[in-house]
């Protein structure tokens, strides 16, 4: 089954780190991807850019409204997802929990529909 | 064939429900499916036993009769072909004659205790599946165990096997590496049936019996299930040893009674010789220190004492400081704060108090206020000691502890 990763960090935590931990932080993600390609369980991934460029758009009584934002009121934004195939749901919590903003952020673990 | 001719049926059937139940979910894959099952089974039982006697193996005759009819129908029933994979159907129809064994039968019912406690489903949900599914609790007892309506604690569970079912939660006994962890989340539901049990959080009766059994059997099937296991022991071994003092906790009238006022003599000797003995094989083991097995020695330095005064305090001080190292939480601080008023007096007791509740986070927990005013009436401030006990009687919930603190602060002249 395909459980969508949702990862949720700190974007002003983020932005104030300095060269050497950012560069540091990629390379843990390129091995934690690399691994997971590897294991074949691997769908798709993407980091986000962040809430300062997002818009969201409503369409209420055939009108389009578009806002900006989400603003950032709560304390970690959406930053970038996993899509992994699992087998249960204590596989796709497993591979959350190597993920590397798990450690100061969070990662939401959505089992995705099946359409078939 | 064995002698249970004699045997009602319905008492064969309540004995081996969580055992077929728990081996129909596997061969199953679904919650609801295997309840349908074993009702299934109930009825080819009831229609088939009276004229061929009851079989040498009856869980594993239910077992089998209950998933037979059930991938019988799913066969034929055009509107579940269509919904269910067919490999997944083709697995149902043809299970290893040996899989309904009973090889299998402990491994299924830790499955069945491990999804139940999964950490993926909330805690209220944890404890009303736990004691649905594998106590075999009815839902208006689940229900009425919690004090919620019906049909409140009816949607939980249903909730609860929805999460289970769509986010495909496994049925299954955790890898090695997350064991013990997960053992500990199992032991944390066990142990909050039985503290709902010993220490009610509503109502009028300040102990509920069966739930305190319910837990305890709990506790014995996992010690069976999971052999040799520090946490297991020592939550056992407290349970034994706080429910041993039962009989002393609650007088005739139903009022409380606090542990320096109980009598001793109505402590249940049996049950302290049992915990003191799974204290023993939990400090034995070579394994990491629980904070159940600490909370059991504590408790047994309690009950072996002759009297309050005779109480080895500083020990016990010494093991809530351990305590605290494992598990640093406010209410473990207050509890060493009181232990540490029976060594070195009230005063220094208070000043752990008044920082504690400086940070503000039992402000709603009427346990803090109760030994703050206590400690305060003891060092004779008789002004400050009625504004805790007032403070304890807005957060209490329970009418005898509601009336113990009116009893208190009527002693205070208020």
């Amino acid at each position: 089954m395909n459980y969508l990763l949702l990862i949720y960090t700190n974007e002003q935590h983020y932005a104030s780190m300095s060269q050497e931990a950012l560069g540091t932080l990629n390379q843990e993600y390129g091995e934690f991807t690399k691994g997971l390609v590897q294991s074949g369980k691997f769908k798709a991934a993407d980091r986000l850019k962040p809430t300062t460029t997002a818009s969201t758009v409503r369409v209420r009584n055939g009108k389009t409204a578009t806002t900006d934002g989400p603003f950032a009121e709560t304390r970690e934004q959406l930053g970038g997802y996993y899509l992994v195939d699992a087998k249960d749901l204590d596989e796709a919590i497993a591979i959350a929990a190597r993920i590397p903003s798990a450690r100061d952020g969070s990662v939401e673990v959505r089992p995705v529909w099946s359409m078939s | 064939m064995v002698d249970e001719l004699t045997l009602p049926f319905d008492e064969i059937f309540r004995r081996e429900a969580a055992q077929v139940l728990a081996t129909l979910i596997r061969l199953l894959g679904d919650f609801d499916l295997a309840e349908e099952a074993r009702q299934e089974a109930y009825a080819a039982a009831l229609n088939q036993w009276p004229a061929n006697g009851i079989p040498d193996r009856p869980a594993a005759w239910l077992i089998s009769a209950g998933r037979y009819r059930i991938v019988d129908r799913l066969r034929r029933d055009q509107v579940f072909r269509s919904r269910i994979v067919p490999r997944e159907i083709v697995g149902l129809a043809e299970p290893p004659a040996s899989e309904v064994g009973e090889d299998f039968f402990g491994d299924d019912r830790l499955r069945l205790i491990f999804t139940c406690c999964h950490p993926a489903l909330n805690a209220e949900a944890r404890v009303a599946l736990t004691l649905r599914e594998v106590c075999g609790l009815s839902t208006p007892a689940v229900a009425r165990a919690f004090l919620v309506a019906e049909d409140t604690m009816a949607q939980r569970l249903v909730r609860a096997k929805k999460k289970i079912r769509e986010a495909r939660i496994p049925y299954e006994t955790p890898e090695p590496a997350a064991l013990d962890q997960r053992i500990e989340g199992v032991l944390n539901v066990v142990y909050s049936v039985f503290t709902e049990g010993y220490a009610a959080t509503a109502g009028d009766r300040l102990i509920d019996v069966e739930l305190c059994a319910e837990a305890e059997r709990l506790g014995a099937l996992i010690d069976a299930l999971l052999p040799d296991r520090a946490a297991v022991l020592g939550l056992n071994a407290l349970m034994l040893l706080h429910d041993a003092r039962r009989a002393a906790r609650v007088s005739a009238q139903g009022e409380l009674v606090l542990l320096e006022d109980q009598d001793r003599r109505l402590f249940d000797g049996a049950k302290i010789a049992a915990g003191l003995n799974l204290v023993e094989r939990a400090l034995s083991l070579p394994q990491r220190v629980s904070s159940y097995t600490v909370q059991a020695a504590i408790a047994a330095l309690h009950v072996r004492a002759a009297s309050s005064a005779e109480t080895d305090w500083p020990q016990i001080v010494g093991l809530y400081e351990v305590l605290l190292r494992l598990e640093p939480t406010p209410v473990v601080e207050l509890n060493h704060a009181v232990a540490l008023s029976m060594v070195e007096g009230p005063a220094r007791a208070l000043d752990l108090l008044d920082s504690l509740a400086a940070r503000g986070t039992l402000d709603r927990y009427h346990l803090l206020h109760a030994a703050r005013g206590r400690f305060l009436s003891e060092l004779g401030r008789c002004g400050e000691a009625r504004e805790a006990y007032r403070a304890a009687l807005s957060t209490a919930s329970l009418d005898p502890e509601r009336r113990f603190l009116t009893l208190r602060l009527e002693a205070l002249g208020d």
